[in-house]
């Protein structure tokens, strides 16, 4: 039913699956690997649940001694690595293959140090984004990042797909926020990259691993930098008629000089699915922006007013202040509840395109444009301040050849994000779902010199295989490799 | 080729002819912008400057995104950024009076050394604002990685390793970079008679608010806290970090004496026109106190900056000496002087075998300032 291909496993390698089995029972407790199909099934996918295909077997290391263990006979053996997190990746980035074992971070849970004088933690990257800073609140710190899947997605997953999340404006992503990795290469040795240190020295590994979506290796432990909570948070919701309007008060709001910390727009598609479901009480308009700034109730005043003067210059449909804790979560809520709403009227497809803020509005007349053409609906939900979109093309799993029309939809969604200056993923990865259309952004020799960087750290090309670059591109990269 | 020719293209096409012959003839080439932030060039290279890959492409103040070509003098951009009340945040320093140098600085010496100054601390570093570039690599390909939208997963985000390789990997042609409003209004509390200890604990309370501070640095026994943000955040700010700090002697520094305070930091002046070696050690700022004592015990003297965790050093002591402070961290050597070992920490095994293939992947003839980051 699915668009995307995946190589045919290696027959060599399945037939030998008692002799990997036991390689790695001879490697780890033998509780913590599993090879039974009825439970390596439950490993079949992430969240792009289009893509399924149960691994050779599952490992469950809990120190990075056990990685690397097991990155050694996989290596020795010749056998792929698919690294997995909590399985929440919307891009494929976790997808096995049949001739794969997948390593997961499941029980690399443990919090290794805070450091509030130096402004660090350091973790098992198997512990969820959420609970590292539920584990600083006690110290009044916290950790930045914050991706929509933050209660369920792990540490180790948003350092391989360098995750963002809401309010990555005033934080900045992943990458921004990692000051250390211990690194698993494939062939087992294992390598610490920076630091608390607020400065690699020599060539940024860091920078290089971060973001690689497990071509490069597996990060076992990370140094992350912390910070201090703030005194407090409100958001103001401004409601306009049209989408040249909203996209024009993001671009005067962030020119200003006030920093919020999270900008976030919903279109009326979303408006009217959010309301039929959780009634948030949202005017009825074209678009409507979620504007949250931080500080003591004096700042927030101050910073809100600012913003009143920008949005009134724009005649909005209603401009509605939180007063209070209760106000602002419902203000929130109908945003929170988005993806549930658009969730109930059919399946979706989240797409992930970054583009120039000042081309939003013209993205977002092209989309509804695509939409027609389609015969498919999309919602619009998304970073605003940094023009991450996130359309949501809904479509019906069950209904023969919906699937596919979803992707080529999504696929012309893309090339547009690519033709205005923008790019194919903002913070979900490539993964596979997005490893065709690599073209459209990059020429043969930018990816080429890419393939050559996994070449360096992943000579056998056994990590995560089929994800992120060209079947076709990597074809020459993968059979010198074998 | 003659020793006295300086290749000086002026366009990307230029460039990549440049180096494909280069790369055919195995010619080691010594990449010039302004001539003012690196010190060890080797006499047998040939020098490729940047000057005449010059302008800014693309300045798009309501997404804050500047392009703009690695030649391009950074005051140019500078005052280009100022009309529209933005800057780079990350604070980029003028090394000439530290260097002795006479040049430019450049927008493409400024990325290829990762140049982070006091406002560092804050917003993260020069890597940090970096969007995408455009190179061309030591075979001469023009390339690309990245692009000029603020959120970007595409792909390895190569900008990152070019960022700080000292032009080992490739020759910039584009980069693009993020930009951000100048703060409306900026002031500093400086605290005299603090030893090192003092000032790193009172980093550490001062680190620990939520008034995003702009910068923490110690000089000649005075603590300084840089506060910025709008109008009425600083007094407020302020005055929150006055009742915290009470127990200290603090004054206070008004808006221009803060601008010209944190240049004089930014730039080093104290360690200008000298000619005794100069270090830069990344260290845990709770470290610092013994590791300064230990540098002292070797004569010159020290300064911390991003609070703490930067402390320069000025003075005697080779490259092992130096080192051997550091309980963890490593130690640059900015300024030779008449020290002697390795300017840049030698990486531990492993890490130095992916270096050597990273930099062959991109460089195989090794002709791109061959070994400027391993002498």
């Amino acid at each position: 039913m699915s668009t995307i291909a995946m190589p045919a496993p290696d027959q060599s390698i399945l037939d030998r699956k008692p002799q990997v089995v036991a390689a790695l029972r001879a490697a780890l407790p033998a509780d913590l690997v599993i090879s039974d199909p009825a439970e390596t099934h439950a490993y079949e996918c992430d969240a792009l649940t289009a893509y399924r295909c149960p691994p050779l077997a599952v490992v469950l290391p809990r120190t990075t001694a056990e990685v690397a263990a097991v990155m050694k006979v996989c290596h020795d053996l010749g056998i792929p690595v698919v690294p997995r997190g909590a399985g929440t990746s919307l891009a494929g980035g976790a997808l096995p293959t049949a001739d794969s074992v997948i390593i997961s971070t499941l029980r690399l849970r443990g919090y290794l140090q805070i450091d509030t004088d130096n402004r660090f933690i350091r973790v098992q990257t198997g512990v969820t984004n959420l609970s590292v800073s539920a584990e600083l609140d006690p110290h009044g710190f916290f950790y930045a990042p914050d991706p929509s899947s933050q209660l369920a997605c792990t540490i180790a997953g948003n350092i391989a797909m360098n995750s963002g999340g809401a309010h990555c404006l005033k934080y900045g992503v992943t990458t921004n926020n990692l000051l250390g990795a211990t690194v698993v290469l494939t062939t087992g040795e294992v390598i610490e990259i920076g630091g608390p240190e607020l400065a690699p020295e020599g060539l940024d590994l860091l920078g290089l691993i971060c973001g690689s979506e497990g071509q490069l290796g597996i990060v076992t432990e990370a140094v992350l930098r912390i910070l201090p909570k703030p005194e407090g948070a409100r958001p103001v919701l401004i409601g306009y008629d049209s989408a040249e309007t909203a996209g024009e008060c993001v671009a005067r709001i962030i020119r200003s000089g006030v920093l919020p910390v999270a900008i976030e727009y919903m279109d009326d598609v979303v408006l009217r699915a959010v309301e039929d479901f959780v009634h948030a009480g949202y005017p009825t308009c074209t678009a409507v922006l979620i504007v949250e700034v931080e500080g003591s109730p004096d700042e927030i005043d101050h910073q809100i007013a600012l913003i009143r003067t920008i949005a009134d210059t724009l005649n909005p449909v209603e401009f509605r202040e939180a007063r209070n804790a209760d106000q602002a979560m419902a203000i929130w809520k109908g945003r929170k509840s988005a993806f549930g709403a658009m969730g109930r009227i059919n399946d979706y497809m989240c797409l992930d395109g970054t583009v120039p803020v000042s081309k939003l509005p013209f993205t977002l007349r092209r989309i509804g444009e695509l939409s027609r053409e389609h015969g498919l609906q999309v919602g619009n939900v998304f970073h605003a301040g940094d023009g991450n979109m996130h359309p949501l093309i809904l479509f019906d799993a069950n209904k023969p050849g919906d699937l596919e029309r979803a992707e080529a939809f999504g696929a012309d969604i893309l090339r547009l994000c690519v033709e205005v200056g923008g790019c194919l993923t903002g913070e979900h990865g490539v993964g596979v779902e997005k490893r065709d259309l690599m073209n459209v952004q990059y020429t043969d020799a930018d990816l080429s010199i890419q393939m050559a960087v996994k070449d360096v750290f992943d000579p056998d090309w056994l990590l995560n295989p089929a994800k992120v670059f060209p079947l076709e591109a990597s074809a020459a990269h993968r059979q010198e490799a074998h | 080729m003659s020793q006295e020719t300086t290749f000086s293209p002026t366009t990307e096409q230029e460039l990549a002819q440049i180096l494909t012959d280069a790369h055919a003839r195995r010619t080691p080439l010594g990449i010039v912008g302004g001539g003012t932030r690196v010190q060890g060039r080797a006499s047998d290279w040939q020098p490729l400057s940047t000057a005449h890959l010059s302008g800014v492409v693309a300045y798009e103040p309501g997404e804050m995104t500047l392009i703009v070509r690695p030649g391009t003098p950074l005051a140019e951009v500078q005052d280009l950024l100022a009309a529209e009340n933005q800057s780079l945040a990350f604070e980029p320093a003028d090394m000439r009076g530290v260097l002795g140098g006479n040049g430019t600085p450049t927008i493409g010496g400024m990325v290829a050394t990762n140049a982070s100054g006091p406002r560092r601390l804050r917003v993260g570093a020069c890597r940090d604002h970096l969007l995408g570039v455009r190179f061309v690599d030591g075979q001469g390909r023009i390339l690309k990685n990245g692009g000029r939208v603020m959120k970007n997963v595409t792909g390895l985000d190569l900008g990152k390793v070019l960022c700080g390789a000292h032009g080992t990997l490739g020759v910039l042609t584009e980069v693009a970079l993020k930009t951000l409003p100048v703060a409306h209004a900026t002031e500093t509390l400086a605290l005299p008679g603090q030893t090192i200890a003092q000032a790193i604990a009172v980093f550490a309370t001062a680190l620990a608010t939520p008034y995003d501070l702009a910068g923490a640095a110690w000089r000649d026994g005075i603590t300084y806290l840089r506060i910025e943000g709008l109008e009425p955040q600083v007094p407020y700010r302020r005055e929150r970090l006055r009742t915290l700090l009470r127990a200290h002697e603090i004054t206070e520094l008004d808006d221009a004496t803060s601008h010209g305070l944190w240049r004089e930091l930014r730039d080093l002046d104290h360690f200008a026109r000298q000619t005794a070696p100069l270090w830069r050690l990344m260290v845990q700022p709770t470290d610092a106190p013994a590791i300064c004592a230990a540098l002292s015990a070797l004569g010159g003297t020290v300064s911390l900056d991003w609070g703490g965790g930067l402390i320069w050093y000025c003075g005697p002591g080779d490259a092992d000496t130096v080192r051997a402070t550091l309980p963890r961290g490593h130690a640059t050597l900015i300024r030779r002087g008449d020290a002697s070992g390795p300017a840049f920490t030698p990486p531990p095994p492993v890490t130095a075998r992916l270096s050597e293939h990273l930099r062959r992947a991109f460089d195989p003839a090794r002709i791109l300032n061959p070994g400027l980051m391993e002498a």
